[in-house]
């Protein structure tokens, strides 16, 4: 007989053979069909950014694990989802080099510091986006019009602001749906929200592809589908409540459902495995959390929208959820989990 | 006693446990094959520890004859049995050879006599029906006879019921739920009648109100022919068929599944008045009381997509892998790992040159294809460990514990009720080593534990 090289591991010999990098790469296929709506909607603008915010992420990431004389992670793709996420989070006419600023903020503060993929304790992308929301409060509320008649030969002025420079104010400007409620009064039709047809962040305005985005990942068993449940159902069922009371000054569910960034935050970013709790029971309250914050906020907030916060706070408490959420192990009594 | 079978009659549904993994049965390799008997090969190497608990002590000296089924090591305490040997031969020594462990181990290596034929001539073992119970016991040890589904616990402590304590229900176990073995499947179907005589024999001493057979629902043909001899039978027996999906043939699961009980944390199946036996364990018991033949050789699957001619054998005791793998055409060029044992709990091996033990229930030979190995990544909490876990664990956190070598901490979330099913590891797409770490874990904490035992006494 030839001699042989058998290789020794522990058991077990065989596995699912679903990888973490599968994972994240069915992640990327699902926002892709949002990524082309937006592109769809916004033209050459909104490609751009998505483009930015990608390269930048992965850059950094790859630097910054050179850096630390490490192997670089990009092949997992967990960069790829918080540069499209990032991405899809921002206006279409977003400066770029803001942008950019932003996808290596995202990967440097929101995952690197922490340890990198595994580690983070918030969503990068939603990090990244904040420090942007607080460095340019203008920028980032300045919101283009949708489906304008040149958007593929011509971009958005702002988009090549020359960095740190003043972006140009090109009067061209729309009010988001949540924008116009809450400044204005004017609630938008539903069936546009669903569709898309309004404006809003690159890629937070077509909730129908990204629900079937999000149907795509949980029947591949690979996002929980407890958490945009929870979040959905808590903001549906305590914005159903106070519509009930007084449907001249609140907004009726449905417009809260399908407006703004909670559709993208629910599905895409509240269910990010590693920021959220672990357990069934811990998913549930952790996405109650969230909804309630997103009615908090959205409701008697000074700001529109407040989607990126619920889920950031939601974060932090995350962790504690699990501390306090465990399951009861086999064999145990039901009181020798109280302690 | 309450039963909670067959599962959910409203819905159809299969009785089962809670959480568990579906892998790949790859049963088919197998499942259809009679077992085969193996020839006599030119030596044996039998090892002291054949079994759960103590060795056992030789008997018989360098150049001495034997004859097949003669005891050649006697037990080396309560939690210990008889060794026989499967061939007419001489001891040509006693000494360290290769434990599928992986260390040296203390065994006895028995020349074959080329020109005997083999025929165990061993006096007649008296009737069980006229034994008292510690005769019974007392010889179920000296035979040999242990727990043949993998861990091989002697099984006569086993059916040693404790004082206060009764044993209501008997469990059969022919679950098989490891992919690719099939040899409990074929003893089902090949032994039905040695294993109802084995079962009326251990009743006799145990007086059980039920006794329940066990087998996932993959094996319909085991299933039928049992539940045809059961029906026959004056035992107050019957089939179970239980959902294929594992580790449905852990004594926890299958109690779970079939009395919808809980084994108490720390316990054993006897303080839920429930006691669970193999169904090999339970024929090799048939064939002592009647054909006075000790445990002297076993049913096993040799089995992969990298062995030539996939078989279940019928193997003596302490032949040697390479021995079996060459009866079975050899092995192919796309091995890459070779392991006594199931996919999911088998041990792998570094050679051919280790026998065969009494709980050794096949040998895989698995190639590239089936062996997936992908990169390590840290945790990303995606949860699929604890939806696998049977036991409700949070593998997750006893992995980062245990990376972090916090063993006080890992004992605190239960991590010495794991069992090793690997059902965690299984699923996990980050392909952390987690089972691996749990048993230094479990090893860690059970040091820390004696050490303080013996501190204080």
């Amino acid at each position: 007989m030839l001699k042989r090289t058998l290789h020794i591991s522990s058991s077990p010999h065989i596995t699912k053979g679903i990888s973490t990098d599968d994972i994240m790469r069915n992640v990327v296929w699902a926002l892709l069909p949002v990524s082309a709506f937006a592109v769809y909607a916004f033209g050459l603008s909104a490609l751009l950014v998505l483009f930015t915010s990608v390269a930048s992420c992965v850059i950094t990431e790859h630097l910054l694990c050179r850096l630390a004389g490490k192997e670089s992670t990009i092949s997992d793709w967990s960069a790829v989802i918080s540069g499209l996420l990032l991405g899809l989070t921002l206006p279409p006419g977003f400066p770029l080099w803001m942008t950019f600023c932003g996808g290596v903020i995202a990967i440097a503060l929101g995952k690197f510091m922490f340890g990198g993929l595994g580690y983070n304790v918030f969503n990068p992308a939603l990090v990244g986006r904040a420090v942007l929301q607080a460095a340019f409060p203008v920028a980032i509320t300045t919101w283009q019009p949708a489906f304008a008649s040149n958007r593929f030969d011509s971009t958005f002025s702002a988009t090549f602001t020359f960095p740190f420079a003043e972006p140009a104010a090109d009067g061209i400007t729309a009010a988001t749906p949540l924008a116009a409620f809450k400044f204005e009064g004017i609630t938008t039709d539903a069936q546009e929200l669903a569709l898309g047809l309004v404006t809003g962040s690159t890629g937070e305005t077509c909730a129908a592809l990204i629900i079937l985005g999000g149907i795509y990942l949980v029947m591949r068993n690979m996002m929980n589908w407890r958490i945009p449940v929870a979040v959905l159902g808590t903001v549906y069922i305590l914005s159903g409540l106070f519509y009930l009371i007084d449907n001249e000054s609140y907004p009726s569910p449905v417009f809260m459902l399908f407006s703004g960034g909670l559709m993208l935050g629910a599905i895409f970013m509240a269910t990010d495995m590693v920021a959220s709790p672990i357990t069934s029971a811990g998913v549930v309250l952790y996405g109650a959390i969230i909804g309630l914050l997103v009615v908090v906020i959205r409701l008697w907030g000074g700001l529109p929208e407040g989607v990126m916060y619920a889920i950031l706070i939601a974060n932090a408490i995350s962790p504690h959820i699990d501390n306090m959420i465990r399951l009861r192990v086999y064999g145990t009594a039901k009181r020798a989990m109280e302690r | 006693m309450k039963i909670k079978w067959p599962g959910n009659s409203i819905t159809g549904t299969l009785a089962s446990f809670k959480h568990g993994v579906h892998p790949n049965e790859s049963k088919e390799l197998t499942d259809h094959r009679q077992i085969e008997r193996m020839p006599f090969s030119d030596h044996f190497i039998l090892h002291l520890s054949q079994h759960t608990g103590v060795p056992s002590i030789p008997v018989v000296k360098e150049g001495q004859k034997v004859r097949r089924g003669e005891l050649i090591a006697k037990p080396g305490g309560f939690v210990s049995v008889g060794l026989h040997t499967p061939v007419d031969g001489t001891v040509t020594a006693i000494d360290l050879f290769d434990h599928p462990k992986g260390q040296m181990s203390p065994a006895i290596k028995i020349k074959t006599d080329p020109f005997s034929p083999q025929i165990s001539r061993q006096p007649p073992v008296p009737s069980p029906e006229q034994l008292p119970l510690n005769t019974f016991i007392e010889l179920v040890q000296r035979a040999g006879i242990v727990g043949m589904g993998g861990a091989a616990f002697p099984s006569h402590v086993k059916f040693s019921v404790p004082e206060g304590k009764e044993c209501k229900v008997m469990m059969l176990n022919g679950c098989e739920c490891e992919p690719y073995l099939t040899c409990d499947h074929r003893v089902m179907v090949e032994y039905s009648q040695e294993l109802l005589d084995g079962t009326s024999i251990l009743q006799h001493f145990i007086g059980a109100e039920a006794i329940y057979i066990a087998i996932e629902a993959n094996k319909p043909d085991a299933i039928h022919i049992l539940d045809q001899a059961c029906q026959v039978s004056e035992l107050p027996i019957e089939v179970v068929p239980l959902k294929v999906k594992y580790p449905q043939g852990a004594e926890k699961m299958m109690i779970s599944a079939i009395l919808g009980d809980e084994i108490p944390a720390g316990k054993l199946p006897l303080d839920v008045g429930t006691m669970v036996s193999n169904v090999g364990t339970i024929v090799a018991l048939s064939q002592y009381f009647r054909k006075s033949l000790p445990l002297v050789e076993r049913v096993i699957t040799v089995s992969g997509t990298a062995v030539r001619r996939p078989s279940n054998l019928l193997v003596p005791i302490g032949t040697s892998m390479r021995e079996v793998v060459d009866y079975c055409g050899g092995l192919t060029d796309e091995l890459a790992r070779i392991l006594l044992g199931g996919p999911m709990m088998g041990v792998v091996q570094k050679s051919l040159e280790v026998p065969v033990l009494k709980g050794t229930s096949g040998i895989l030979a698995l190639s590239h294809d089936e062996v997936s190995d992908f990169d390590t990544y840290t945790c990303i909490r995606c949860g699929r460990c604890l939806d696998a876990c049977p036991l409700f664990l949070n593998p997750a956190r006893l992995g980062l514990l245990a990376r972090k070598s916090l063993w006080d901490e890992m004992e605190d979330n239960h991590v010495l009720d794991c069992f090793e099913c690997a059902a965690c590891s299984f699923v996990c797409p980050s392909g952390i080593p987690l089972v691996q770490s749990f048993r230094v874990g479990k090893a860690m904490v059970r040091e820390k534990k004696a050490r303080m035992a013996s501190e204080k006494g």
